[in-house]
């Protein structure tokens, strides 16, 4: 079966390449982009550590099919400091141990800033609403609340 | 195994693919069929897309409400005239979910999925579809019996009816997991009231056998009634009635039966 030519933005660089057929995104920008930071977890859209942003909107990249991204804008967590320095939410992930063992962190953040780049206050509940789609086999949900809130410069209270 | 994309610019293209080819899958949100690429459902040999702008109308300006196949659940929760499908929308996954799954593919997901398809049963839905038969327009319950086979049609849109009030359509989804998680059972009720009495009252269930399904026995114990406490608890004794629920990881067959009721009589009286 021959390839399928494929162009869209990555994290603000022009990229193509060539997939096959049915191939999702997740593989393609791990295995043809080279981009390891989303993470492979379930492959069923249960668990969201593939979380990227599609023209901004939070999406799964694992069970969404390479082919549809075409001449669209990808972003992920590879793309999210700013130059030599750590986005605000990676500071605040890192201040505030918000990461264990750091399988679910891409996707976290992918999540977190969805909700931060169209809500730059959230309160609780919709910090927590928007990392719902995010499961930390750590269980370590309250350092990870605390510390969105933290980079929104919210509160951290219940 | 690669498979082979074919999008098309009309629906009815899509849909002359669909029919003529069984190993073809409709590709809407992503949320069924890239999921079971992923477990490497060798079945699947091609995957059919559609451009067409149709599939993601909205039109809820008269008192029944027609919906795009391919309108997502962050679409539904963006749409203030939608406010009454808000609670069923938001119950629905996570925002990545949300921003995917289409209410069209949710009429194929199986349990413990398919949440907004309860809201829509209990809405006197239908479901227009295209194949290679053209276009026609089915009940929602004719469609969910049949649905193992409905894969060589496509769904272009689903109508439902608009709730005269708030108070008229409720919806509850038991779930484990908060504030996203698979479903226990999916309720929902519309519950017209015509002088003081309920007229035309559907009770959808999810979870609670192989599709949605209507539970007629505690329709039949709220019709032509007022809502008071005896019509309640006997529209909530009679909910396992014609149900005949599955265990699965969530939840074993004996304890959906025995918390049904419960649910149900909570859902009438209006208690969260």
């Amino acid at each position: 079966m021959s390839k399928i030519p494929l162009q869209f933005r990555h994290n603000g660089r022009d990229v193509a390449i060539f997939v096959d057929g049915g191939t999702n995104l997740l593989v393609a920008l791990r295995e043809l982009i080279g981009d390891m930071t989303p993470k492979f977890g379930c492959g069923q859209g249960g668990c969201g550590t593939c979380s990227v942003l599609i023209d901004g909107e939070l999406h799964l990249s694992c069970l969404t099919l390479a082919e549809t991204v075409a001449g669209r804008s990808i972003e992920t967590l590879d793309g999210m400091k700013q130059g030599p320095n750590l986005h605000p939410l990676q500071r605040a992930f890192a201040d505030n141990f918000a990461a264990q063992c750091g399988y679910c962190t891409p996707g976290v953040l992918m999540a977190a800033k969805a909700l931060l780049d169209r809500n730059p206050s959230p309160s609780r509940d919709e910090v927590v609403e928007a990392i719902s789609g995010n499961i930390c086999r750590c269980t370590g949900y309250e350092p990870i609340i605390n510390a969105i809130l933290a980079a929104a410069g919210g509160r951290v209270s219940a | 195994m690669a498979v082979t994309v074919k999008t098309f610019a009309s629906a009815s293209e899509a849909a002359g693919v669909l029919s003529s080819d069984r190993s073809a899958r409709y590709l809407g949100g992503g949320t069924l069929v890239m999921r079971a690429l992923n477990e490497g459902d060798v079945s699947i040999s091609s995957v059919v897309r559609a451009q067409d702008q149709a599939l993601t109308r909205i039109d809820a300006s008269g008192p029944r409400v027609t919906l795009g196949a391919g309108i997502t659940f962050a679409r539904v929760l963006a749409e203030r005239d939608l406010g009454f499908l808000h609670a069923p929308a938001r119950s629905i996954g996570g925002p990545a979910v949300r921003n995917m799954g289409t209410i069209g593919g949710n009429l194929f997901a199986p349990n413990p999925y398919g949440d907004f398809t309860v809201a829509l049963l209990a809405l006197d839905a239908t479901v227009a579809v295209a194949g290679g038969f053209g276009a026609r327009d089915i009940p929602i319950e004719e469609f969910l019996q049949a649905r193992e086979r409905q894969a060589g049609t496509l769904v272009l849109s689903v109508s439902c009816t608009r709730p005269v009030s708030t108070e008229a359509f409720r919806y509850r989804k038991i779930a484990r997991i908060k504030p996203k998680g698979g479903s226990v059972i999916t309720l929902a009720a519309h519950l017209p009231i015509s002088g003081g009495r309920i007229a035309g009252a559907r009770i959808a269930l999810g979870s609670m056998a192989p599709t949605q399904i209507r539970a007629r026995a505690a329709e039949r114990a709220l019709e032509g009634r007022s809502l008071d406490a005896a019509t309640i608890a006997a529209a909530a004794s009679a909910a396992t009635e014609g149900t005949s629920p599955s265990d699965n990881a969530l939840g074993s067959a004996w304890y959906r039966r025995e918390i049904v009721g419960v649910h149900l009589r909570r859902l009438l009286s209006g208690q969260e």
